[in-house]
């Protein structure tokens, strides 16, 4: 996992062969605290059962990525996969990464041994990957329990839920190394809930004006959603690798501006 | 080149427009308790983050067991051990686990942190608390375990930033006996501290820092024999009469220090000082004679007092 991020991360970030002790110290913490890791995996669920099963049992079907007629639930059990990865990775990268570094200051602890920055910074991106991974892999055993998988195609939705975890974990952490306390936090949900709501989530791009649908593209969550819904179908075309690219290109900068943070604020 | 530990030559670290610590010059030898005194703020704990190599120097240079903290940091901190300041234990994970993660990061085999926990935990004396989450130990048992954890790669320079602040006196007997073996045990240790009791149990020898710069340097007994007297006679007067009685108290000691609350009077024999003083017909509503310590010294240095 770690050698696979390190092919996408920036070079400077390249001297990081030590990001598996910070990785091992999370899987420490959680082999414990598993109840947790539990509870990211019901969160998508719940939406899946209340919106798409519910509220898709009202709506009947709609049109699907390929023009199709799909079930309200399958065309929405994607979208609710990729919030479901961005939530994760942003509560991981936020509240947690905050924590230990302004309260129980588990940065300072590893940089007085061999640790530096750039392991921290890979270590805990990938933990947030990995997180993410296992969230979407279970999401993804249910949703093909149900018949909810229209294409093998869609077994290509948990490398993507892991690529949009590193967009937002990264981007996430990056923000948490800006954050002075704990209000800090509700911009958070300031910033993820519209782009939960308005990312063409729960209703296709489509119906909404043209400015509207040009405003939407700007929104992570969007590619996160398109990228998911159309390997669910199995509905390819270049669209896709416009989609992949934003995440990466999230995800790099988002460890870039990390690895800088953390030399100035914890390496004075 | 001397077979010094630690060499500093003109350091000097800069924050912005504030500096930290002021062109000192030191060396640590291979063995001994080497202290930084001080009262807050003095600079000390700037100098431990740049023996630790996780704060870059400003200017001037620093040599920490023959490497170059710029440059060899990773390999210089494996070769020590950090206690800093503030507990930076995992509140996450148990004691054992606590020492476990630990000798992870620096690359050791679990096979071989193993059985150091279970000697690092005897000689804390933590035994009975290995598999216990640490937000549940005491102060004292927090530091003692943040101890053993700094021993985890057996490093041959120990760096303890202000180890007892913040304890109850038996708790800081507990550590300086822990401190002190391992000192036997030939474990060089850099020292920071504002508790003088603390300088003169541990320190071999030490530097007494004040707004950054070092401003005396020697073992605790020969600084006090250089700047203080044998004893001291301390006298406390009722509120309001202070003034007068020390118009009374002059030509009495060799030199005197008034406080706020209290008049420290320097003299090599603090009996026969006091006779004197009631022969002039002074009566203190308490008085104190004591041995010289550091404090003495640092109040002669700097016209203030250690801890305030």
């Amino acid at each position: 996992m770690t050698t696979l991020l390190m092919r996408v991360i920036p070079l400077p970030l390249r001297s990081a062969q030590r990001a598996k002790y910070v990785f091992e110290r999370n899987v420490m913490v959680y082999r414990r605290g598993w109840m947790v890791i539990f509870s990211g995996i019901f969160e998508p669920l719940f939406y899946l059962f209340s919106i798409g099963v519910g509220l898709g049992g009202y709506i009947g079907d709609v049109t699907g990525p390929g023009g199709e007629l799909v079930s309200y639930t399958a065309f929405v059990a994607p979208a609710l996969l990729a919030s479901s990865a961005m939530n994760g990775a942003v509560f991981e990268s936020t509240m947690n990464i905050f924590f230990k570094m302004k309260y129980q200051k588990t940065y300072d602890a590893m940089l007085s041994t061999p640790i530096g920055v750039p392991d921290i910074a890979v270590g805990e991106i990938s933990w947030s990957l990995v997180r993410g991974a296992l969230y979407a892999a279970s999401f993804m055993i249910v949703m093909a329990g149900l018949g909810y998988v229209e294409s093998w195609w869609g077994l290509l939705a948990v490398p993507a839920a892991v690529l949009i975890g590193f967009a937002f974990g990264a981007v996430g952490m990056a923000c948490s190394t800006f954050m002075r306390s704990w209000q800090d936090f509700d911009y958070v949900t300031v910033v993820t809930l519209p782009l939960f709501l308005f990312s063409a989530t729960f209703y296709p791009l489509s119906v909404y004006p043209p400015v509207v649908q040009q405003l939407t593209r700007f929104s992570p969550l969007y590619h996160s959603v398109e990228l998911i819904r159309a390997l669910t179908f199995g509905v390819f075309d270049w669209s896709l690798v416009g989609h992949i690219a934003v995440l990466i290109g999230m995800g790099a900068l988002g460890t870039m501006v990390v690895g800088r943070r953390l030399h100035r604020l914890l390496l004075t | 080149m001397s077979d010094a530990l630690v060499t500093a030559h003109d350091l000097t670290k800069r924050f912005g427009d504030f500096t930290a610590v002021d062109s000192i010059d030191f060396e640590v030898q291979q063995g001994e308790a080497f202290g930084f005194l001080g009262p807050n703020g003095a600079g000390k704990s700037s100098t431990m983050r740049m023996i630790g190599a996780v704060s870059p120097i400003t200017s001037g240079s620093l040599s920490v067991l023959g490497l170059d903290p710029a440059t060899q940091g990773p390999e210089l901190r494996s070769r020590i051990g950090v206690v800093p300041q503030e507990d930076s234990l995992d509140v996450e994970l148990t004691v054992a686990e606590n020492l476990m993660i630990y000798g992870r990061y620096f690359g050791l085999a679990r096979s071989v942190i193993r059985p150091r926990i279970e000697e690092l935990l005897d000689f804390v004396q933590l035994n009975g608390k290995r598999d216990e989450k640490v937000d549940k130990l005491s102060g004292g048992m927090k530091r003692r375990l943040t101890i053993a954890r700094s021993l985890i790669n057996q490093p041959e320079l120990l760096i303890l930033d202000e180890p007892t602040t913040g304890l109850d006196p038996q708790a800081r007997h507990v550590l300086w006996d822990r401190l002190y073996r391992l000192k036997q045990d030939g474990v060089t240790l850099i020292v920071t501290t504002h508790y003088m009791d603390e300088a003169e149990q541990l320190c071999d020898r030490l530097v007494v820092m004040d707004q950054a710069q070092i401003v005396a340097e020697g073992a605790p007994a020969d600084l006090i024999v250089q700047h203080s007297t044998r004893e001291v006679l301390e006298m406390r007067f009722p509120p309001g009469t202070q003034e007068e009685n020390i118009a009374q108290l002059s030509g009495l000691a060799e030199r005197m220090e008034i406080l706020p609350d209290r008049v420290l009077l320097y003299t090599p024999d603090a009996d026969a000082t006091s006779t004197e003083a009631h022969a002039r017909g002074i009566r203190p509503v308490a008085q104190v004679s004591r041995r010289s310590s550091l404090e003495d010294v640092f109040l002669k240095l700097t016209g203030r007092s250690l801890v305030e």
